[in-house]
């Protein structure tokens, strides 16, 4: 634990990444593989259950510490990580311990898992009783399940692969579905992942996918890419990026079906678990609703999983399909280093072999020119999709967000934009506790009365430098009218542009529309309050959004 | 019997005794408790302050009509008996301790509880009512002893000495880069100071605090010497053409506000050690009780907070509003957030090296 807080110190001290590759170069090192198992699986990612409600966390610290609900829930204001709060209120420890990761984990944590209160609190007591303030955070982190740590995957397979002496890509590759929380790690796992490339890679792979090709974002102009004839163009689907494989294991196969999160979600799909694939074989695609031959709706998608028993009703009316972008593994062999063209060849032939109704191939949009090209591409609002895929031809499939063997861009359509007044605003978390940087945004509609009022319609947070941050920090602290927990609601003064990709009708929501992925684009200091976008403006996106649906 | 004292558009003041403590307009008469830029400010006719304090008042506020007085030495004004005693914030700084017709009140200032080597020790002073500073008033903020602290500023010292990287750490100009200053290993390679801070040091040595051998750039003529050193300069400094002549250089910052992760996260530098001049929340707690009074008054930093707190101890408790910081400054170091706009982001209203909320 003490090695494991000293790597997340350093880890999180510094923004140089050397400095950070060194230090997880250290710990790797120099930690058990029992441990080293543990952290790797957080580093990467790795989100275990809640082991103990933050209720019950919060109420014994408070007990611990002997501070009233009141005053905690000021220090948690200024702090903004619970963990954090915590570890700072409760007064120095009185012992000390040096156990392992692995030990707090499974002997420490893992039992108090629906423990009754009292085993929790005394356990709880007793662990602060022995561990210091970076420990008690860390302890924080691990027990409530919301551990993050400010380093890469890659910079972790990095780490891995320079202390093994292994290749970076395929330590990357083994330590896909690490995270999956349905495998406890062990100095095994840990042995398996550092250990030499061997014949057998491909069987040790299991049920386990590829890491995603991720591809990066189009800013310059298409023309700057050259030829068109060097590049597959595909439309930009708004599903769920996944990996359908099949995968045998002696007598038994076995369908998997991942989401790019790297979670296992076969389960949640079981028409497209049902897509007679042959064994060996590995297709990267999008979850999509498909109604009507057009991908439905994103919220439609979130219905679905956000549902814990699949009805009969709720299959066929949201039903689910795959498209296939990609064909990665065929024949128990890894295609990946194969050119672009050559792999959609083969993909295009497996999907027809295939015949299946949820299973269709991404359509490839071809036009001599870019400019033409472009023109199509106007068209993405009314078919449902964010723009477009610019594949390389000759491009492997590579690992993660990479140009090292070719590239994949994606060209995205702008965004809907709104004139927005900013009117409640709530402090951040992190790197920006005790400043108010979460903001909801208001246009303008009528009351009853037919008088003009501000009506919420959105909340965003990303878009503005640290510096606009600070300016727009002030002037709601200046302009606060009434402070609820840790919201604020300020007079009207500042109106900010507000992007979103998608509009739809929603009960919910006060303005009754919901918009998809708000954020802010800039603020409109030249801009008074009334010079903003009013819910009639919403509405009429709204019916120019439901028109090309 | 009616308050000792108010507060006024200038200040606080003493009623009786016809005095302001700190004020933060000119005025006839100021009582300073310390020479940091928030608390002295020029304009007054007359200035009283703790002896060892007036070599740096004078050095800030230029050509004034100061006075001295011993620390515990008595000056009986309009009938109010008044005297100075050591707050252990930076050199020369002080509680006001005011005696009126058998009651006594005390105004902290800035203080600290922990003992240091470059300033007198905090005193406790017996008092009925203590107006007390709250900057670190949250139970979030408690300090590790200062020895472990500069133990940690060694070691990383140490450390990018050996990777042959200069080591750059930003502190206030006055108090806590002399602070750090004495805890330095001079062992480990030469010390540099920013012209900001070297001034002070030299009063620091004139008031016989003893501080290591220090020098400023200009006197470096073997530019290897700087991959070994470590140089101590104003957060202002930062982001200045002035630090780039040292390339690969590692940062870190030292003040109280460090102990939070994400404050830590905002001002983007390498490391960030917890030091700070004030008092944390056990510290504060300390001082209240040890004072005996039974009425509290609390100004710049967590009024509400501790007030509320007090209140529920059993105390008389309420707040006073300075323009030493409002109250906001404790949840909202807005001026740590980095910034090129704001060449000194700490108070950009004010000159350099002269702010010390940490």
């Amino acid at each position: 634990m003490r090695e494991f807080a000293r790597l997340f110190a350093q880890l999180d001290e510094t923004t140089s990444t050397n400095r950070k590759l060194d230090a997880l170069k250290t710990y790797f090192s120099q930690s058990p593989h029992r441990d080293a198992a543990w952290a790797v699986y957080f580093l990467a990612g790795g989100k275990p259950r809640q082991a103990i409600p933050s209720k019950l966390l919060c109420q014994y610290a408070m007990d611990y510490a002997h501070i009233e609900e009141w005053l905690f829930e000021e220090c948690y204001q200024a702090v903004g990580d619970l963990s954090e709060t915590i570890a700072h209120i409760l007064p120095p420890p009185v012992r000390q311990t040096d156990l392992g990761l692995s030990t707090w984990m499974l002997e420490k944590i893992a039992p108090l898992r629906g423990a009754t209160p009292e085993v929790i609190r005394s356990a709880l007591f007793s662990f602060w009783d022995e561990l210091t303030t970076p420990e008690r955070f860390l302890l924080g982190k691990l027990i409530g399940g919301g551990f993050r740590v400010g380093v890469s995957k890659l910079l972790v397979t990095r780490a891995l692969g320079d202390v093994a002496k292994v290749d970076n890509k395929l330590i990357a590759q083994r330590l896909m579905g690490w995270t999956d929380g349905r495998v406890t790690p062990t100095a095994e796992g840990y042995a398996k992942l550092i250990a030499p490339k061997s014949d057998q890679e491909h069987s040790l792979r299991g049920g386990q996918p590829y890491p995603f090709f991720l591809a990066h974002q189009l800013s310059a102009a298409p023309e700057s890419l050259g030829n068109i004839g060097n590049w597959q163009a595909e439309w930009k689907y708004d599903g769920i990026r996944a990996q359908l494989l099949r995968r045998s294991e002696q007598t038994s196969h076995q369908t998997y079906l991942w989401s790019r999160g790297e979670d296992l979600i076969t389960e949640r799909f079981p028409e497209i678990a049902a897509i007679p694939l042959p064994d060996g074989a590995a297709i990267d695609g999008e979850i999509l609703i498909w109604i009507d031959d057009h991908p439905a709706p994103f919220a439609d998608l979130q219905k679905r999983i956000g549902r814990k028993s699949l009805t009969a009703k709720l299959l066929s009316e949201l039903p689910a399909i795959m498209i296939a972008y990609d064909l990665l593994e065929m024949d128990q062999k890894d295609l990946r280093h194969l050119p672009h063209s050559e792999r959609r060849t083969l993909l295009e032939k497996l999907v027809a072999d295939i015949n299946s109704s949820t299973l269709k191939i991404s359509p490839v949009l071809q036009k001599p020119t870019w400019q033409e090209l472009a023109q199509l591409r106007q068209n993405s609002r009314a078919l449902g999709v964010e723009g477009m895929m610019l594949k390389a031809v000759n491009a492997q499939y590579g690992v993660g967000r990479t140009k090292e063997v070719g590239t994949w861009w994606k060209w995205k359509i702008d965004p809907y934009v709104i004139d927005a007044v900013l009117i409640y605003a709530q402090s951040g978390h992190g790197r920006r506790a005790s400043l108010y940087t979460d903001y909801t945004f208001a246009v303008w509609g009528e009351d009853a009365d037919g008088k003009r009022i501000l009506v919420p319609f959105a909340k965003a947070y990303s878009g503005l430098t640290d510096a606009e941050i600070a300016q727009v920090d002030a002037v709601i602290r200046k302009t606060t009218i009434e402070k609820f927990g840790p919201v604020r609601s300020v007079t009207p003064s500042m109106v900010f542009e507000i992007g979103f990709e998608g509009i739809s009708l929603s009960t919910r929501h006060k303005a009754g529309i919901a918009v998809r992925f708000p954020r802010i684009l800039r603020r409109r200091e030249d801009k008074q309050i009334q010079d903003a976008n009013t819910l009639i403006d919403l509405k009429n996106l709204l019916a120019t959004h439901e028109l090309s649906n | 019997m009616a308050d000792l004292v108010i507060t006024r558009k200038e200040g606080l003041y003493c009623v009786p005794g016809d005095f302001y403590i700190d004020p933060w307009r000119p005025v006839p008469r100021a009582v300073i408790t310390h020479a940091h830029s928030d608390h002295a400010r020029i304009g007054s006719q007359h200035y009283l302050a703790a002896a060892p304090g007036v070599g740096v008042l004078k050095s800030r506020l230029g050509n004034i009509s100061i006075e001295g007085l011993a620390y515990g030495e008595q000056r009986i004004h309009n009938g109010v008996t008044l005297s100075l005693h050591p707050a252990g914030h930076v050199l020369g700084s002080s509680q006001v301790r005011m005696e009126y017709k058998g009651e006594v009140w005390v105004a902290s200032g800035d203080y600290k509880v922990e003992a240091d080597a470059t300033c007198a020790p905090f005193e406790s002073v017996a008092c009925d009512t203590f107006i007390t500073e709250s900057t670190f008033g949250l139970p979030i903020y408690r300090w590790q002893t200062q020895q472990d602290i500069f133990d940690d500023i060694n070691q990383w010292w140490r450390n990018n000495a050996g990777l042959g990287r200069t080591s750059v750490l930003y502190s206030y100009a006055f108090g806590k880069a002399q602070r750090i200053l004495h805890g330095l290993d001079a062992s480990i390679g030469s010390i540099i100071c920013h012209g900001a801070v070297e001034p002070l040091n030299h009063a620091y040595r004139e008031a016989g605090i003893r501080l290591p051998t220090t020098k400023m750039i200009s006197e470096v003529i073997d530019k290897n010497e700087l991959k070994q050193a470590i140089v101590i300069a104003p957060p202002s400094a930062g982001n200045s053409p002035w630090i780039k002549r040292f390339g690969d250089f590692s940062d870190a910052f030292a003040s109280g506000w460090m102990q939070l992760r994400g404050a830590r996260r905002r001002r983007g530098v390498d490391r960030g050690f917890v030091l700070s001049d004030h008092a944390d929340w056990p510290g504060l707690m300390q001082a209240i009780n040890a004072s005996g009074a039974s009425r509290i008054i609390v100004t710049h930093g967590s009024i509400p907070v501790m007030v509320r707190y007090l209140q529920q101890q059993g105390l008389q408790a309420s707040g006073f509003d300075t323009e030493y910081g409002d109250e906001d400054e404790i949840t909202t170091p807005v001026a740590e957030v980095k910034s090129q706009e704001q060449p000194n982001p700490e108070k950009p209203a004010e000159a350099e090296g002269g702010n010390d909320h940490a």
